[in-house]
């Protein structure tokens, strides 16, 4: 897990790409720590961060690092409400403050096993940077599987930022007409020694988890919760444990063994 | 711009509002950046119960305009598992000895919350016993189990719960007063008669948001605990008059906080009569605010 500066750092923009319905911010932070894939960062636009509808956003938002090369990061953005539709507005040249890399990333695959890799919507980013180090780490390309769902055609332009994926869409207007579950269902009963890596909305998750618990195949889900702090100070981030209690997304995740959770929390998923 | 508070030396007046800090989960994903620039001149631990607790289930957070709306619900472990698991961490990064002497290090205080003077006093006695510990703040927010009345809402029930409980520490007792009362003056002068040695505000407003989904009936509130309590810069302006208010009222130090962002806000804090200043719900958006405000205030103390 690699550690944050212990202070929010003001980031230069270096350009804003469309990707379907999606935004692919870039931004260079070439003196940053590298992060783990799986860690995400708190992000605010340094200018106009509040003062939209009911003078929101006020609090910074968590970003799922998307990729990370040659000093310069990525994160991939949805437009579903104040914070976000400030970040998509950002250009090359304007200033962004950062706080990260935070959180527990992904743990790679024990040996033996393949890694099927599962997004949905804008959860595809942290897979993303998954992928990359699967591949820095020596895995062949074709041993690695990408399952990617989608609401429509626009946002299954999305995944171009994956190598190799498999798509489904909600309105089968793009590949295959249904869940991305089907597609892991089938995969699983083909190959049942994988470990699955899922990052989507909380009823993607759910549908992974409970199909993995069946198949008894271990599965790591990266979850997102409403944050106000991202590092563990707030105790906002809560998902209900297995066995009683919570969870801190932000610190005890945002990637979190499938088995410590009876469910995946309503709440728990990237924007649906 | 060193500091005496209730006879702790500190470093500058810029603490942490309980609640809002975690410095063992800090430690975990700042490493020693943390432990090498902590930026509160004391310590406050959140609010620490007898018996574990789970808190509320979520949504546990709302944002509100200029603020944030938390149902937390004050998790945390208990008293016991408090004081033979985190009180070592703590003692470690923040730099005590063991006999709980501080050369340069940065004094922990503790918060405690109980719902009677029973369970209070048993809070207090147990603090008092660790060298560790360099003050005792008292979390009055919590309803009375007798009076299901908050304990901190009335002068004369908080009055009659701290003279109950005084005797049960010789180190400072600093009592956090609740915000939502008719005069919080009156509660601040009855928590000084009955041997407070500091009083501190305010703690958060309390607040409630429905679900967005306008079209449910009844509306549902967002808050998996219901209501919750408001921060935030919403609240600086409350915060200003109340603390005002209570320095004019007592002659205790008093550490003053709510929606500090900036040095200038602090100041203001500072010169209606605050000893302390501390920082809550600002750290979530930066973590080292803590340390920036400190060094503008140097700036503009010296700058008088
Ligand atoms: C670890 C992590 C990684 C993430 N990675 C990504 C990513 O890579 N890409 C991406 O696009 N998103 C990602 N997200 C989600 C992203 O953080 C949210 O979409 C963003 O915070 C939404 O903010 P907003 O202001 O745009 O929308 P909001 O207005 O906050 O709306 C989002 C939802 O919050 C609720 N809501 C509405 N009003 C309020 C309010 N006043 N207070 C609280 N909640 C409210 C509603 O349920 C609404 O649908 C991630 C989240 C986490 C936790
Ligand atoms: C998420 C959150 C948790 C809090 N937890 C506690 C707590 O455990 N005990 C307590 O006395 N106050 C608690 N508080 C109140 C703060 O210490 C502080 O009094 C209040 O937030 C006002 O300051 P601010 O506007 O700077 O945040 C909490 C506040 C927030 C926002
Ligand atoms: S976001 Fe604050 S504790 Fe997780």
């Amino acid at each position: 897990m690699s550690e944050a500066p212990f202070a929010r750092r003001a980031l230069t923009v270096t350009g804003m790409d469309e990707l379907g319905a999606y935004r692919l911010l870039r931004v260079a932070d070439p003196d940053g720590p590298e992060p783990q894939a799986g860690q995400f960062a708190m992000l605010a636009a340094a200018e106009r961060w509040g003062g939209g509808e009911e003078e929101r956003p006020y609090l910074p938002r968590a970003f799922s690092i998307a990729r990370r090369s040659d000093g310069e990061s990525q994160f991939l953005l949805e437009d579903v409400g104040p914070g976000s539709r400030r970040l998509c507005e950002l250009q090359a040249g304007d200033r962004l403050w950062t706080l990260g890399p935070l959180g527990r990333g992904f743990v790679a695959p024990s040996a033996g096993r393949r890694a099927v890799l599962v997004g949905g919507g804008v959860g595809i980013a942290p897979l993303a940077i998954l992928q990359d180090a699967l591949a820095a780490a020596g895995a062949e390309a074709a041993e690695t599987t990408v399952l990617l769902g989608f609401r429509d055609a626009a946002r299954a332009e999305g995944a171009a930022l994956l190598a190799g994926a498999r798509v489904a869409t909600d309105d089968g207007s793009a590949g295959h007409h249904g869940l991305v579950t089907d597609l892991l269902e089938a995969e699983i009963r083909r190959d049942p020694d994988v470990v699955v890596y899922a990052c989507g909305p909380a009823g993607m998750l759910e549908g992974v988890r409970a199909l993995c618990e069946r198949a008894d195949t271990p599965a790591q889900l990266a979850l997102e919760a409403h944050m106000a702090c991202g590092f563990g100070a707030c105790f906002g981030c809560v998902v209900p444990r297995r066995g009683g209690g919570y969870l801190r997304v932000c610190v005890d995740g945002p990637v979190i063994d499938a088995g410590a959770l009876e469910r995946v929390d309503e709440h728990a998923g990237a924007p649906a | 711009m060193s500091v005496e508070f209730c006879g702790l030396a500190l470093r500058h007046p810029v603490i942490n509002g309980s609640g809002t800090f975690d410095a063992i989960a800090a430690r975990r994903a700042f490493g020693e950046d943390l432990a090498a620039s902590f930026p509160f001149s004391a310590y406050v631990s959140k609010t620490i119960t007898l018996q574990p607790r789970d808190g509320n289930p979520p949504p546990r957070l709302w944002e509100a305009s200029g603020g944030l709306i938390n149902s937390i619900g004050l998790p945390n472990k208990g008293l016991e598992v408090y004081l033979r698991e985190d009180l070592p961490q703590l003692a470690d990064l923040l730099g005590l000895a063991a006999d709980g002497a501080a050369p340069g290090a940065v004094p922990l205080i503790t918060n405690v919350m109980g719902a009677s003077a029973e369970q209070i006093a048993e809070l207090l006695g147990a603090c008092d016993a660790r060298p560790e510990i360099a003050a005792i703040e008292l979390n009055v927010s919590c309803p009375n189990v007798k009076t299901g009345l908050d304990i901190g809402a009335d002068p004369r029930q908080l009055a009659e719960v701290l003279r109950a409980v005084r005797g049960r520490t010789s180190k400072p007792l600093i009592v956090k007063l609740t915000p939502n009362t008719a005069d919080v003056g009156a509660c601040a002068l009855a928590a000084q008669e009955a041997g407070a040695d500091a009083v501190s505000l305010i703690n958060t407003l309390r607040a409630t948001a429905l679900s967005p989904d306008g079209r449910s009936r009844p509306r549902r509130p967002w808050l998996g605990g219901g209501t919750g309590g408001l921060s935030g810069p919403a609240i600086r302006a409350v915060a200003l008059a109340q603390v005002e208010a209570v320095a004019a009222r007592v002659a205790i130090p008093v550490v003053g906080m709510g929606g500090v962002q900036n040095a200038r806000h602090a100041q203001d804090l500072i010169d209606v009569g605050a000893t302390l200043v501390a920082v809550g719900t600002e750290t979530f958006r930066d973590p080292g605010v803590g340390a920036r405000i400190a060094h503008e205030l140097q700036e503009i103390m010296v700058g008088r």
